[in-house]
C-alpha cells in the first residue's frame, strides 16, 4: 500500500484530518482546493479517488491500533519511512482537545462528553473520537507496564520522542486524575500541563529516583509524599521561619521591584508552599495540586504584579536559603520538592 | 519416483482471538500432504505461538509433489467442542523441484480463511529431497521450468524454440456437487481452492511431460486459464511455448556465448541424453517403482489411442529393436511400463544430445502438411494389438519424427494423457504457434497481421472428466482456423498467440488470436546452438534492449538470417510475407520507406510487442475501441445463434474504431492488440486495446475525410465540414503530442503502386461499407482474419465518439505493451495498480448508444482516476495497461447456492453489472532533456528510499544504511520524524515488487525462482459491514497481493515479474448481503539486483504496489 501519491502529494497527510468527516465533505474540500483543475479530473473521478483513500485508510487503521504490527504485517507493503509518518500522523492530536480531556477518566462516560468537546473546540466528532481512542489505547497498554513511561510508550507505539512525552503526560494525568477543569485553571494550556507532568514524572515517581527500580512510572512515590510532611518544620518552627525569611530578604533586597510586598507576604507564600507539600499524602489533595498552586501562590503573586523574573529569583533564593538553615535536616526532600514546584510555577505563571 | 518432503512449523504471530473469555488462542497446526497429516502440539494461550515443531516428513512420488500443494491448517484447540479452523496456507512446492530454482521455502505466510480473509501469519520451513530421477518413464516432469514471461527470460538464452504446448484438464466444480447443499460455504470454498490447485499442478506436470518429449526444458509464455462452466464443470487449460533454455552465467552474459551446462541435472532430458548407457541400466529399477499404477483398463485404452499414430510410422520399417520390445513386454509383472523402454533408449543412440533431431523439419513444413496431419485423426482404427503397437512406436522414433516419442512414452494410468500425447505427436507440428510476444532479434522475419478466430459453443455436462474430448475438439477446431488464416496470409507461424473464453450460462465463446508471421527457421533447428556469434545475439536479448540504442542491434548481419533477401531488422518484419498479386485482403502496398526494397502494407496490426529493433517515429499511445451491443434474452441454441450472428459485426466495428483512432493519431501500426468480447445475458461487450505507433517503414497514414450521405442538404454539409475541421485539427495536435514528424516527400522517389490513395481516404457511405464487408466475408473464409483494410464509418456518432476520447493529460503516456515505444529513459520507480470497478446498469440505458456511452465513460474514468492518482509523478508512463471486462450473469448474482434460484423481483429487473478489472504498471521516465526539472525530484525520491531499504534474504538480515546521503525530506514530514527510533520490532518484512512487465527497469534479474500460480476464493455474508462491494474487493485484492508477496519472499525472491490477474470473478447478492470473489494470479518469482550496484548488495527496493479498488455502485 505504499504510494507515492500519499506522500508526494500530501494527499494522505492532508486527507488524514479529512478522514474524520464524510466522504462528500472531503470531496468538497478537495474541490475547493482546486483538485479538479489537475489532470482533467471530474467530480466522479475525484469522488472515487477520495473513496479509495478512505478505504485504504480504513484498512490501515486497524493496523495503526497496534503500530508494532505495522512493521511485520504482510498485508501492506509500506516503506519504513512512510510507516513512521503514518503512525505519527495517526497518533497526533489537537492540544485543545487534549486539554479538555486532561485529568479526566478515560472511560465510557467521558466518551459521551465528546459531543460537547467537539462543539466547544470545533474539532469534528470523528476526530475527537480518534484522539480519545488513541489516548485510551495508549493508557490501557502502558498502565500496567513497569519501567519508564515514555520509553514504554515509544516501544509499543513507535512514536517520536516529543509525541511520546505528550502521551506520557496524558496517561499520567489520567491515572492521577489531576484537577484541570476548574475555571481558574482554564488559562493553562495543554503544553503547560504536559510540562508539569514531565516534571512530576521525572522527579516525583519511583522510577525517577532509581532507574533500576522496575516499578511503575505512573504513580507518585508514596514514601516521598509522606516524607514531605517533615517540611512542615519550616513553617511550624517560628525561629526557622524567621531565619528563612531573613536569608531570602537579604538575598533579594534591591534585586526585585516587589521587594516590599514580598517581605510582607513572605510568610503567607512560604506557608502556602509548605502546606501544599504536607497535604500531598491525601489522594484528594494530590489531585488539587494545580488548583492549589494557582490559588495559593500564583494568584497572590499575580495580584502583586510579580514578573516571571522576580518569581524565578524569589523561588531560587527561597529554595537555596533553606540549605543555610542550620537546623533544617531535610535537604534532599526539599530539593526534590522545590525543584518540581519551582519549574511548575514558572511554567504556569502567565496570563 | 519418490522424494522426501519436509516441513517444519516454526511460529505464528498476530493470530486472531479465538477464545473470547481469555482473549487468547490455543493454536495448533495440521500439516497435510496427499493423504498424510501431521499435527503440532497445542500452544496454549497465545496469539504468537512458538511451535518450533520437529521436521514432518512426507515420502511421496514426485508426481504428487508436482500436483499437490502442501496444506497447512491452523486450528484453535477446543476441549469441549470441535476445533475451530483459523485459516489455511497452501504452499506450492513446485519451485523446489527444480534444482535451479529455490532450495528452501522459508518465511511468514498469511493464514487465509475464505470467509474472514487473512488472520495472522505463520512461519514455515519446507524442503524437498528429490532422489535423482533416472527413470525415463515417469509421470512426473520435475525440472521443467515454467515462465509466465512471454519473452525469453532475462538470464537465459534460447538454444532452441520447440513450439506450442497445450493441455487441458476437466473436473466437476465442487460448488455444483450435491454435497454442496449440506456443507458449509467455507468447506465448499476450500474444496474448490484445493481442487483448482491440484488441477493446475496436474496440468503443469502434463505440459512438462510434453516439453520433455519435445526435448525442451522449459515453457515460456505459460498461460493458464480457468473456465468456470458452472453446472457443466470446471476446465483448467494452459498453453505455452516449449523451449530449450541455457542459463547464462551472470557477468559473462554480455561477452561470451559459453554454453553453460553447469546444471546438468536440471533438465532431465538432456541429462538422460548425456548418459545413454546409464539409462538402460536404470530402467528395470524404474519399473518397480511404477508398477502400482498399471491397470489393464488403461492398457487397452491406450493401445486404442496409440493406434492412430500408426499412420505415420508404417512407412519406415525399422525393426531393429523389436525383439527387445517384445521380450520386455511379455514380462507379466509390468505390462504397461515396459513398452516405452526401448523407445527411450533410442533417442540417445540415434540423435545427438540434447535436441530432437527432426523438429525443425516438421516445423518448417508445418503449414503445408496441415491437411495431412489431420487425416490420421479421422483415420480408421487398426487392430489394437499391443506388440504391434510398440513396434510402430519404435519405428516412429527411428524415422526421425521427434515428437512421435510421445506416443509410446506415456504408459501411465491416465488415458487422457495418453490420448493427448498421441495427438500431441500431430499437434506439435500441427500448430506452429508461439505464445511469446517478444523475440530474440532475428527470430521474426515478416509479420502478416492479426489472425483471430472465435466460436460460439453450447456447454454440456462433461460426463467423463478423464475424457475432455469435446473441449479438446473445440480448441482444436479454433486452432485449425487460426492456422489456415495464417496460411492465407502467407505465414507459416503464429506468434503472440493466446486463447480465452467467455461464458454466460450455457453459451461459451472461445476465442484465439495471434499474429501471423514468418519466423527464422534457424531458431528451431538444433544447429543454431553452434551458430557462433550470431547465436549469442538471440540469447542475449539485453535486459533493456529498448533502452538507448535501438539501432545498435540494427546491424545484425543479414547473413545469418538465412534468407536471401535479407532485410534490415529495423523494417524487415514489416515486409509483407504474402504474395503481392494475390493479396488475401485489400491493402495498399508501397515500397518500404526504410529500405525501399520490399513491399509493406499501409497499416500493420499485431498482437506482439514492438520488436526492439524496430524503427519508430515519435511516441506510441494506447488506443482503445469499446463497443456494446444489446441482444435479446434467449436460451440455448437460439441464444448461441444470436450471439454468433452478432460477433462478426462487433469485430468489424471494433476494427473500424481502432483504425479510425489510429489514423486520428497519425499512426500506422498497432502492437499488443487484445480484443476481448464478453457475453452477458442481454448484451455483448467488446473491448479492444492496443498500442499505436508510427513505424518509420510504413507509409504515412492518410487523413480522415468525412463524406456525408446526403450532400444536398446545406446545413448538413456545414455540419460535416466543421467536423472535418475538428478532425483535421485533432490530427495536427496529435502529431505534435506524439512527436510524429515523418520525413515527407518520400513517395515521389519510390514508385508506389497506388500513390494517390494513401494521401486521403474517403469514407464511403453505408451502402458501400456493407458491400465491402460482405466481400470480405466471401474472401475465401477469412472473415475473422483481422487484417481488414476498411476506412469507413457507419454513422456520424461514430466520428463524434472518435473525437470525444479525452486527451491524455500532459506528462502522461500510456500503452498496453511492455515498453512505451519512443521512450527510453526509465527510472526504477515502478508501481503496479489494480483497479476494479463495478457498475450497475439500470434499464433506462439499455440502448446501444446508451450502453456505448456508459461503457466508454467507464473506461475513460478508470484511466482518468489513474492519471489523477499519479499526477504528482509526472512525467510518467502507464505500461502494460490491461483491461478486462465481464458481464456477470443474472443467476450468478446469487452467491450462496443454498438459496433457491429465483431472485427477488427487483433484482431481476435490474440487469447486469459490468465488472471491470484491470491491472497496470506505471513507470516514470526520468532524466531526459525534456524532463530535466522533474528528474531531480524523482531521483530524490529514489535516494530517499535507498536510505531506507532493508532487505532480508534467506533469513539473514542485511540493512543498508547510508549516511552519506541525506536526502531532503519533503516538507510535510520533515518535522522531527527522523529521530533515532528503530522500526517496528524484528526483521523488516522483505519488500517484494510486483509488476506485469517481464523486467524491472534499471535492474538485472539474476535468478528465476519458479512460477507463482495461485487461486483464491473469498466470500462474505456481511458485505455492507465490510464496506460494500468496494471495500470487500479492495481488501481481498490487498490480501491476494500479500499472499503472493509472502510466497515470493519465502522462496527468497524480491520481485514478481510478468504478474497478471488472470481471473477475477465477482458475484454478489446485495439483498442477502453476500458476495463472493474468485481471483487467480500468476507470475514469475525472481531475484533482481539494481544495475548500479549489482556486484554487492542484494536488492534495494524502492516501492511496492497499490491496489485501488474503485467501485461506484450507482444504486
Amino acid at each position: 500500500m505504499p504510494c507515492y501519491w500519499w506522500r508526494d502529494h500530501g494527499t494522505w497527510c492532508s486527507v488524514l484530518p479529512a478522514f474524520c468527516q464524510p466522504v462528500s465533505d472531503a470531496v468538497k474540500v478537495r474541490m475547493d482546493e482546486g483538485a479538479l483543475l489537475e489532470c482533467e479530473a471530474n467530480p466522479e473521478v475525484l469522488t472515487s479517488d477520495t473513496m479509495d483513500q478512505f478505504r485504504t485508510f480504513q484498512m490501515c487503521e486497524r493496523l495503526l491500533h497496534s503500530p508494532t504490527k505495522l512493521g511485520s504485517q504482510l498485508l501492506y507493503q509500506i516503506p519504513a519511512q512512510n510507516q513512521i509518518i503514518l503512525i505519527e500522523r495517526y497518533y497526533e492530536f489537537d492540544s485543545v482537545f487534549a486539554r479538555e480531556v486532561l485529568g479526566k477518566k478515560l472511560s465510557k462516560g467521558t466518551k459521551k462528553d465528546l459531543d460537547d468537546i467537539s462543539c466547544k473546540t470545533g474539532i469534528t466528532l470523528k476526530s475527537c473520537r480518534r484522539q480519545f481512542d488513541n489516548f485510551k489505547r495508549v493508557f490501557k497498554v502502558v498502565e500496567e507496564l513497569k519501567g519508564p513511561l515514555v520509553e514504554n510508550i515509544q516501544r509499543h507505539f513507535l512514536l517520536s520522542d516529543t509525541l511520546a512525552r505528550d502521551y506520557a503526560a496524558i496517561v499520567f494525568f489520567a491515572n492521577s486524575r489531576f484537577e484541570t477543569g476548574k475555571r481558574k485553571l482554564q488559562y493553562l494550556s495543554f503544553q503547560d500541563f504536559a510540562f508539569c507532568a514531565g516534571q512530576l514524572i521525572s522527579y516525583w515517581t519511583i522510577g525517577a529516583m532509581d532507574s533500576m527500580m522496575e516499578d511503575m512510572d505512573v504513580d507518585l512515590e508514596k514514601e516521598f509524599l509522606n516524607e514531605l510532611k517533615d517540611l512542615k518544620v519550616l513553617v511550624n518552627d517560628k525561629d526557622m521561619m524567621d531565619q528563612h525569611k531573613i536569608l531570602v530578604c537579604a538575598a533579594l533586597r534591591g534585586k526585585i521591584k516587589v521587594y516590599k510586598l514580598m517581605e510582607v507576604n513572605f510568610k503567607n507564600l512560604s506557608r502556602a508552599l509548605i502546606n501544599l507539600a504536607s497535604k500531598l499524602t491525601h489522594t484528594k489533595d494530590v489531585r488539587d495540586l494545580f488548583i492549589d498552586l494557582v490559588e495559593k501562590f500564583i494568584e497572590p503573586c499575580r495580584y502583586d504584579r510579580w514578573t516571571v523574573a522576580e518569581i524565578t529569583l524569589f523561588l531560587t533564593h527561597y529554595t537555596n536559603a533553606a540549605h543555610c538553615l542550620g537546623t533544617f535536616r531535610h535537604q534532599m526532600i526539599w530539593d526534590r520538592y522545590m525543584g518540581v514546584i519551582k519549574s511548575c510555577i514558572l511554567q504556569m505563571y502567565h496570563e | 519416483m519418490p522424494g522426501k518432503l519436509k516441513a517444519k512449523i516454526v511460529a505464528g504471530r498476530h493470530l486472531p482471538v479465538m477464545d473470547r473469555a481469555s482473549d487468547l488462542t490455543d493454536a495448533f497446526v495440521e500439516v497435510k500432504f496427499g493423504n498424510t497429516t501431521f499435527k503440532t502440539d497445542v500452544y496454549p494461550k497465545s496469539l504468537n505461538p512458538q511451535w518450533n515443531s520437529e521436521w514432518f516428513k512426507f515420502e511421496v512420488d514426485d508426481e504428487d509433489l508436482q500436483d499437490e500443494p502442501l496444506q497447512i491448517t491452523v486450528l484453535d484447540h477446543d476441549t469441549y467442542s470441535a476445533n475451530d479452523a483459523i485459516g489455511k496456507v497452501y504452499i506450492d512446492i513446485d519451485p523446489l523441484l527444480s534444482s535451479e530454482a529455490a532450495t528452501v521455502i522459508s518465511g511468514w505466510f498469511p493464514i487465509y480463511d475464505t470467509i474472514h480473509g487473512i488472520r495472522g501469519e505463520i512461519n514455515v520451513l519446507v524442503k524437498v529431497d528429490l532422489f535423482n530421477d533416472l527413470n525415463r518413464f515417469r509421470q512426473s516432469s520435475c525440472g521443467v521450468k515454467f515462465f509466465c514471461t512471454t519473452s525469453i527470460p532475462r538470464c537465459y538464452r534460447a538454444a532452441l524454440v520447440h513450439g506450442f504446448v497445450e493441455e487441458l484438464v476437466v473436473n466437476e466444480d465442487p460448488e455444483y456437487q450435491w454435497i454442496d447443499r449440506i456443507r458449509t460455504p467455507r468447506a465448499s470454498n476450500e474444496a474448490r481452492q484445493r481442487l483448482i490447485s491440484l488441477m493446475s499442478g496436474e496440468l503443469q506436470r502434463k505440459i512438462g511431460l510434453k516439453v520433455l518429449e519435445m526435448g525442451g526444458n522449459a515453457v515460456v509464455g505459460y498461460l493458464q486459464c480457468f473456465d468456470l462452466e458452472g453446472e457443466s464443470g470446471l476446465v483448467v487449460r494452459a498453453i505455452g511455448t516449449a523451449c530449450t533454455l541455457d542459463k547464462l552465467i551472470p557477468g559473462t552474459a554480455s561477452n561470451t556465448i559459453t554454453h553453460t551446462n553447469t546444471h546438468p541435472n536440471t533438465a532431465p532430458a538432456s541429462n538422460a541424453c548425456n548418459s545413454p548407457s546409464k539409462e538402460i541400466k536404470e530402467s528395470p529399477l524404474a519399473h518397480g517403482c511404477r508398477s502400482s499404477h498399471n491397470s489393464p483398463v488403461h492398457s487397452a485404452c491406450s493401445s486404442q489411442r496409440l493406434s492412430h499414430s500408426q499412420n505415420f510410422s508404417v512407412s519406415v520399417p525399422t525393426l531393429v529393436f523389436t525383439g527387445t520390445v517384445r521380450e520386455k513386454y511379455e514380462d507379466p509383472t509390468h505390462p504397461l511400463s515396459v513398452p516405452p523402454t526401448p523407445l527411450r533408449i533410442l533417442p540417445p543412440s540415434s540423435s545427438p544430445p540434447p535436441f530432437s533431431p527432426s523438429k525443425p523439419c516438421s516445423r518448417q513444413s508445418s503449414s503445408s502438411d496441415t491437411d495431412l496431419s489431420l487425416t490420421p485423426k479421422m483415420g480408421k482404427t487398426p487392430p489394437p494389438s499391443s506388440p504391434f503397437l510398440t513396434l510402430s512406436c519404435c519405428s516412429l522414433i527411428l524415422s526421425g519424427m521427434g515428437s512421435g516419442i510421445s506416443v509410446g512414452k506415456e504408459a501411465g494410468p491416465l488415458k487422457t494423457l495418453l490420448r493427448q500425447q498421441a495427438q500431441s505427436a500431430l499437434e506439435q507440428r500441427e500448430f506452429p504457434f508461439f505464445t511469446l510476444t517478444c523475440f530474440p532479434p532475428g527470430f521474426l522475419v515478416h509479420i502478416g497481421g492479426v489472425v483471430s478466430a472465435r466460436s460460439v459453443k453450447l456447454l454440456d455436462r462433461i460426463h467423463n472428466p478423464d475424457e475432455p474430448e469435446t473441449r479438446d475438439a473445440w480448441w482444436e477446431e479454433i486452432r485449425q482456423e487460426i492456422k489456415s488464416h495464417a496460411k492465407a496470409l502467407g505465414c507459416h507461424a503464429v506468434v503472440g498467440y493466446s486463447e480465452s473464453t467467455t461464458i454466460c450460462e450455457e453459451v461459451c465463446i472461445l476465442s484465439a488470436s495471434g499474429t501471423a508471421a514468418m519466423l527464422n527457421p534457424r531458431f528451431m533447428r538444433e544447429g543454431c546452438l553452434d551458430a557462433g556469434g550470431s547465436d549469442q545475439r538471440l540469447s542475449r536479448q539485453p535486459p533493456l534492449s529498448m533502452v538507448g540504442s535501438e539501432r545498435a542491434e540494427g546491424e545484425v548481419s543479414s547473413s545469418w538470417l538465412g534468407f536471401d533477401d535479407a532485410s534490415p531488422p529495423s523494417c524487415g518484419f514489416c515486409h509483407i510475407p504474402y504474395d503481392e498479386f494475390n493479396m488475401p485482403f485489400p491493402a495498399q502496398l508501397t515500397y518500404c520507406y526504410h529500405c525501399r526494397r520490399q513491399k509493406v502494407p499501409d497499416v500493420l496490426f499485431t498482437t506482439i510487442d514492438l520488436p526492439a529493433e524496430a524503427a519508430v517515429t515519435g511516441k506510441g499511445c494506447l488506443i482503445q475501441a469499446r463497443l456494446c451491443r444489446t441482444k435479446k434474452k434467449a436460451q440455448g441454441e437460439v441464444n448461441a445463434t444470436a450471439i454468433s450472428n452478432l460477433l462478426p459485426f462487433m469485430e468489424y466495428e471494433l476494427h473500424t474504431q481502432l483504425m479510425n483512432k489510429l489514423k486520428l493519431r497519425c499512426m500506422n501500426a498497432l502492437f499488443g492488440l487484445r480484443i476481448q468480447i464478453s457475453v452477458g445475458e442481454n448484451m455483448l461487450l467488446g473491448l479492444a486495446s492496443a498500442t499505436g505507433v508510427y513505424l518509420s517503414a510504413l507509409p504515412a497514414p492518410g487523413g480522415i475525410q468525412i463524406a456525408g450521405k446526403t450532400p444536398s442538404d446545406l446545413s448538413y454539409d456545414q455540419h460535416i465540414s466543421t467536423m472535418q475541421k475538428r478532425i483535421n485539427d485533432t490530427i495536427v495536435m496529435n502529431k505534435e503530442l506524439y512527436n510524429i514528424h515523418p520525413p515527407e516527400c518520400i513517395e515521389e522517389v519510390v514508385g508506389s503502386p497506388i500513390p494517390d490513395r494513401q494521401r486521403s481516404r474517403l469514407f464511403r457511405s453505408t451502402s458501400e461499407s456493407s458491400d465491402e464487408l460482405s466481400e470480405l466475408d466471401l474472401s475465401h473464409g477469412k472473415k475473422d482474419a483481422f487484417v481488414l483494410e476498411i476506412d469507413d464509418t457507419d454513422a456520424v456518432e461514430d466520428i463524434q465518439s472518435l473525437l470525444t476520447d479525452a486527451p491524455i493529460p500532459a506528462g502522461f503516456y500510456s500503452c498496453n505493451t511492455e515498453v512505451m515505444p519512443g521512450i527510453y529513459n526509465w527510472t526504477s520507480g515502478l508501481q503496479m495498480f489494480t483497479s476494479v470497478r463495478v457498475y450497475r446498469l439500470n434499464n433506462a440505458n439499455l440502448t446501444n448508444q446508451g450502453l456505448n456511452k456508459i461503457f466508454t465513460d467507464l473506461c475513460e474514468n478508470l484511466l482518468k482516476s489513474l492519471y489523477f492518482k499519479l499526477r504528482s509523478m509526472i512525467p510518467c508512463c502507464l505500461c502494460h495497461l490491461n483491461f478486462t471486462v465481464a458481464v456477470p450473469e443474472e443467476e450468478l448474482i446469487q452467491v450462496r447456492r443454498h438459496t433457491p434460484k429465483n431472485t427477488s423481483p427487483i433484482l431481476s429487473i435490474f440487469p447486469r453489472n459490468i465488472l471491470l478489472v484491470h491491472m497496470r504498471v506505471y513507470v516514470s521516465p526520468v532524466s531526459s532533456v525534456d524532463y530535466g526539472s522533474f528528474a531531480d525530484r524523482c531521483s530524490t525520491w529514489l535516494e530517499l528510499l535507498r536510505l531506507k531499504a532493508h532487505t532480508i534474504r534467506r533469513g539473514s538480515v542485511k540493512t543498508i544504511s547510508s549516511s552519506e546521503r541525506c536526502s531532503p525530506l519533503p516538507e510535510v514530514r520533515s518535522r522531527s520524524l527522523r529521530s533515532t527510533r528503530s522500526l517496528p520490532c524484528g526483521a523488516p518484512v522483505t519488500v517484494v515488487k510486483m509488476t506485469p512487465l517481464s523486467f524491472l527497469p534499471r535492474t538485472r534479474i539474476v535468478k528465476y525462482l519458479g512460477i507463482i500460480n495461485m487461486f483464491f476464493i473469498r466470500e462474505t455474508t456481511s458485505l455492507r459491514e465490510e464496506g460494500g462491494v468496494s471495500g470487500f474487493l479492495h481488501s481481498f485484492i490487498a490480501e491476494v497481493f500479500a499472499m503472493v508477496r509472502a510466497h515470493v519472499a519465502a522462496l527468497g525472491g524480491n520481485a514478481v515479474v510478468s504478474y497478471s490477474m488472470k481471473e477475477c470473478v465477482f458475484m454478489e447478492n446485495p439483498n442477502k448481503n453476500q458476495a463472493q470473489c474468485l481471483i487467480n494470479v500468476s507470475g514469475d518469482a525472481v531475484i533482481f539486483v539494481r544495475e548500479s550496484d549489482q556486484e554487492a548488495i542484494p536488492p534495494l527496493i524502492t516501492s511496492g504496489q497499490t491496489s485501488t479498488t474503485g467501485a461506484d455502485g450507482t444504486t
